[in-house]
């Protein structure tokens, strides 16, 4: 059978899973399509969340990010997975003991204000937005690569599948649809990076391989060779980094908090049925995470030194197919500067010939290395889990937070629970053919607004729940200020230089040599001293909410 | 405050320095002094930057996870006493 024939066949058959799950686990009230009636396995919640936390970017593109960066590339590592520690131990278990649905929800009963309510609101659909037209995107990528049809009907089959489990099994679906998702991913990622790793270094483990000397009988190390061959041909050595330490660790630091801050991941706490069960849920999810993203790094650096010794100095004209294939989509692109016939890949701008584009690695990476067929496959079914099921679990906040947050709290709370879930079915209905446009046709900003999603979530909600659980004091006057002036600094340092000034986004500019991707970290600083200050200020908040945040710190029932 | 969350703090006291210790610390502020230390094939401040810290995160959530259900549990007795 052909890639392409297998291919077809492994996402026709991962597709009608999921439309079977769907249809088994559809949802019935309100409580079940936003939190899945507050019923789901801490094990199983942890496979969801893992789902709906990797998307198509960490599929797709994370370890072709890491195999270009080198160390560099360890910020979205320790950046993704860190922040499960903070939401674990600071988050999730008080906001499961308060017991609603949503992040609003929280900032507007704790806060005792409409107005924080709406602030909260409007980040959160403003986050979830950007996240899911990247994921469209990535749908769009694998169905036009890998199955040849264009990128229009691409999205347009992405978007029925997701409006199917999403619009009719509300949380309750998508938790258990984002089950089998993961099962599919996991599978698909790791399937190839066991194959490169026992070609590669003889190791069935890749963390291990990653690690050890390579298959060929030299006894150097797998990294030791890919510093040696990347300096040799000019560029740096992959093991060392390039980056400011200030701006590394600005930018860890923010991916971190902004993942615990990020709405559609802390909504998952909410589905399990105890407060125990959201901590231990926590690990699980991480555990899960974790097989992917020790995995990552070790693949980059497999497929990194993959390409250095597949296409240094080879001729173009007996180039593999791989390399015509994607020549062919406009992701690599070769110009033969010395006209010698053969590709120099070299680290000197002038020099070198070749430009390959970062997100094709892992979905290369099995033609690159020579695997079977059915493992390209698997690849392409398992980014398109990966993109699905994130895409879902943002449709579902947007849909919330219209029906429950914006209607049912806020403008009309007269209407009943029947016409409340209309009203979710049919945002959610909205909300995915807005995402299809934006997949279809992506404003330019897309994709460097969803860099930054993290760092807003950082500035604005991050500080407002922790102080809102370990501060009794913390008053409403503080909490507002203080996600506005956090949200207002960092997004303006983003707009001046990615927007007006893009010609000054250099080191030499940023405040304390701080890039726009870190800055998230400084506004989550600049948030909690204004917060702090601010309620000094003001009244006390009424005894009803101390109240309140004595019985979110008392053991889970 | 009560002494069931005043031992919450405490653990979180613990934790988190670890936490920040062998992410931020062994893999972003101390990773080049960490670097002229081999484990292996891996560079000891590379392996925790792109190995290490993930593996500790892990362990962190469930020692945090074990702790406190073995705190409810006490509580609990506590309070039907």
């Amino acid at each position: 059978m052909t890639a392409q024939a297998w291919t077809f066949a492994l996402v026709g058959l991962t597709f009608a899973l999921y439309i079977g799950v769907a249809v088994w686990s559809r949802a019935g009230s309100t409580g079940e399509f936003y939190v899945a009636g507050g019923r789901v396995p801490p094990v199983l919640n942890g496979m969801a969340t893992a789902a709906d936390w990797m998307s198509a970017a960490s599929f797709i593109s994370m370890a072709g990010l890491i195999a270009f960066m080198g160390r560099d590339g360890s910020v979205y590592l320790m950046g993704w997975t860190g922040g499960y520690v903070l939401l674990a131990l600071l988050l999730a278990p008080y906001l499961r003991r308060f017991g609603k649905f949503t992040v609003p929800d929280f900032v507007g009963d704790r806060y005792y204000s409409q107005t924080a309510r709406f602030v909260a609101v409007i980040c959160a659909v403003f986050v979830s937005f950007t996240y899911v037209a990247g994921q469209m995107r990535g749908v769009g990528i694998v169905f036009s690569r890998f199955l040849e049809i264009d990128i229009v009907p691409g999205v347009l089959i992405g978007m029925g599948i997701v409006f199917f489990y999403a619009v009719l099994g509300g949380m309750k679906g998508i938790t258990y649809t984002q089950v089998a998702q993961y099962c599919v991913l996991i599978f698909a990622y790791l399937v190839p990076a066991i194959f490169i790793s026992l070609l590669m270094t003889g190791h069935v483990i890749p963390q291990i391989g990653f690690g050890s000397t390579l298959a060929d009988g030299s006894g150097t190390f797998l990294l030791d060779s890919l510093d040696g061959l990347s300096t040799e041909l000019g560029f740096d050595a992959y093991t060392d980094g390039r980056k400011g330490l200030l701006d590394v660790f600005a930018i860890t630091m923010a991916l971190m908090v902004g993942t615990a801050g990020l709405p559609h991941v802390i909504v998952r706490f909410y589905t399990v049925p105890r407060v125990s069960a959201a901590r231990s849920s926590a690990g699980w999810a991480l555990v899960f995470i974790a097989l992917l993203y020790t995995s990552a790094p070790a693949v980059a650096a497999f497929a990194r030194t993959n390409l250095l010794v597949t296409v240094s100095e080879a001729s173009y004209e007996s180039v593999p197919g791989w390399f015509k294939n994607w020549e062919a989509t406009g992701l690599i692109t070769f110009e033969d500067k010395n006209g010698d016939g053969r590709i120099q890949y070299v680290g000197d701008a002038s020099a070198n010939e070749l430009t390959i584009d970062r997100d094709i690695m892992v979905l290369a990476n099995p033609e690159i290395a020579g695997l079977p067929n059915w493992v390209i496959g698997l690849v392409a079914a398992g980014g398109l889990a990966a993109a699905l099921s994130t895409a879902a679990g943002l449709l579902l906040v947007i849909s919330t937070s219209v029906a429950r947050d914006l209607l049912k709290k806020g403008l009309r709370p007269s209407i009943t629970e029947k016409q409340e879930l209309l009203t979710a079915r049919i945002t959610a209905g909205i909300a995915v053919c807005i995402a299809g446009y934006f997949g279809i046709d992506p404003p330019g900003f897309v994709a460097q607004v969803v860099a930054f999603a993290f760092g807003l979530a950082a500035a604005s909600f991050f500080p407002a729940i922790i102080l809102g659980i370990f501060t009794r004091r913390m008053n409403k006057f503080g909490a507002i200020s203080g996600m506005v002036s956090g949200i207002v600094f960092t997004a303006g340092y983003i707009i001046f230089f990615k927007f007006i000034s893009p010609e000054l986004n250099i080191e030499a500019y940023w405040l304390f040599g701080i890039s726009p991707e870190g800055i998230g970290a400084l506004g989550m600083l600049i948030n909690f001293v204004v917060a702090t200050v601010v309620s000094h200020c003001t009244p006390a908040p009424p005894d009803s909410i101390r109240h309140l945040v004595d019985a979110i710190r008392r053991p889970g029932s | 405050m009560n002494a069931y969350w005043k031992t919450n703090l405490k653990y979180l006291g613990i934790l988190l320095p670890i936490w920040f210790t062998v992410s931020l610390g062994f893999g972003v502020l101390l990773v080049d002094q960490l670097d002229t230390i081999r484990l292996g094939g891996f560079k000891l401040g590379f392996w925790f930057a792109q190995q290490g810290a993930i593996y500790v995160f892990v362990i962190l959530i469930f020692v945090y996870a074990f702790l406190m259900n073995r705190l409810d549990a006490k509580e609990k007795v506590r309070q039907r006493s």
